[in-house]
């Protein structure tokens, strides 16, 4: 593909696609996948913060000081999340109701904070919003196809619309051991079709090479300390 | 008193922070090989998020919250934990070098550990929790996650003899342990409203 930005999409989407590639994120993508709608709309705050931070970030990547980019990272992060939380609260409070604290903590979601260092302070302002748009609609399609699965299997609906009745569905799906038993079934089906995914990385980690070590503070310094 | 105990059982067992909340996944599913590192990481979160609890509680009721600030939560809590952090590692590394090194990896790991920040914010405004209560609340929680790693942990040593399916290999098996954990930890549900029936 030669198209720099059209790549990005792609990349997002597919080639490293945040939730099923890279496995990044699991916390919302476990907690939010109990119905498709929860899915989308968790995807979609995700992606509008990490375009914008990505922006932001891109944007003063030659004015924030190398020594305090992590802190100053946050700080851009977290005040993106409080203005999508209270418009959220303002204009959509059922779904709200539905994600809750997970919306607050888009703020610590790695994906955010593994773009910003990854990403968006080596790169222009307009490739590093695709590189968001990306991430975040391959991050949503993750997140909703988690919770369409759920949804159809553990309540028998899709998107709330009846498919078959209750008392044919498995209901565990919807209950919390739902989400581990589907997050394993996607990598299940990932590694017999071959596709090389991040998965050993996200159960073997020694402190710093794990999914949210990297975008962690002094990691490689503190290993250096103790040793 | 018995507020406080029913505080701690509701958040170490019944809201499980992890097989239950989905709170620390990473490190819960990451440093789950050995019981050892387990346990110590286990030490790490109880002693920062019970701090950290304490702090953000603190902050809300006598900062935040009076001057109407509330929305302003979210960037001080995290700010506030990633400091705190620090100065806990650098309060340890001089008191007590042993400590320090036995906790020393996991304690910058722990910034970004979402159940601190999550549970810092829940208990201020899912459960409007005083300062005694989010102290136990942010303790029970904490103690809830060293029983799930160091339980994994336990099962994942055995996993390393089995012959399992090729694709099955690595994270899935991880996983759907979890998921069979999360499904024991469900039977604790039956006692949540007999307790909250109590708290309210």
């Amino acid at each position: 593909m030669k198209n720099p930005y059209l790549e990005r999409l792609y990349n997002g989407l597919i080639k490293e696609n945040p939730t099923l590639v890279l496995m990044l994120g699991m916390c919302p993508t476990l907690a939010v996948s109990v119905a498709a709608i929860n899915g989308v709309s968790m995807g979609l705050s995700t992606l509008a913060v990490l375009v914008l931070s990505n922006f932001l970030i891109s944007v003063m990547r030659n004015v924030i000081p190398d020594q305090v980019r992590l802190p100053a990272y946050i700080v851009i992060v977290a005040s993106l999340v409080t203005v999508v939380k209270l418009l959220i609260k303002a204009f959509l409070p059922s779904v709200d109701e539905a994600l809750g604290t997970y919306i607050d903590l888009i703020v610590v979601n790695c994906i955010i904070l593994g773009r910003a260092e990854a990403y968006a302070n080596k790169h222009t302002p307009g490739l590093a919003v695709m590189d968001g748009i990306g991430m975040g609609l391959g991050f949503t399609v993750a997140l909703t196809l988690a919770g369409l699965l759920r949804e159809l299997l553990g309540a028998g609906t899709v998107f709330g619309l009846r498919v078959f009745p209750p008392e044919y569905a498995i209901g565990v799906l919807i209950q919390p051991p739902g989400a581990f038993m589907v997050i394993a079934l996607f990598i299940i089906i990932m590694n017999a079709i071959g596709i090389k995914t991040r998965q050993h990385e996200l159960v073997n980690s020694d402190g710093c090479d794990g999914c949210c070590a990297k975008c962690t503070m002094r990691c490689e310094e503190a290993k250096e300390e103790t040793k | 008193m018995t507020r406080l105990i029913l505080i701690v059982i509701l958040n170490a067992l019944i809201s499980n922070v992890v097989l239950n909340q989905f709170l620390g996944i990473c490190s819960f599913l990451g440093v789950s090989r050995q019981i050892k590192a387990s346990a110590s990481l286990g030490g790490a979160v109880i002693f920062v998020i019970t701090i950290a609890s304490a702090v953000a509680s603190l902050l809300y009721s006598l900062v935040l919250h009076p001057l109407g600030l509330d929305f302003m939560k979210m960037i001080i809590f995290i700010l506030v934990i990633a400091a705190l952090v620090q100065i806990v590692e650098m309060f340890l590394k001089k008191k007590s070098p042993g400590v320090y090194k036995a906790l020393g990896i996991y304690l910058p790991l722990i910034t970004t550990n979402c159940a601190v920040l999550g549970i810092a914010i829940d208990n201020v405004d899912k459960f409007g929790y005083n300062f005694i209560e989010s102290v136990f609340s942010g303790f029970g929680t904490a103690v809830g996650y060293t029983i799930a790693i160091v339980l994994l942990a336990g099962i994942r040593s055995r996993l390393t003899e089995d012959d399992i399916p090729r694709p099955v290999r690595g994270a899935p098996v991880v996983l759907l342990a979890a998921a069979l954990m999360s499904i024991a930890f469900m039977g604790f549900s039956e006692l949540q409203p007999a307790i909250e029936a109590i708290l309210n």
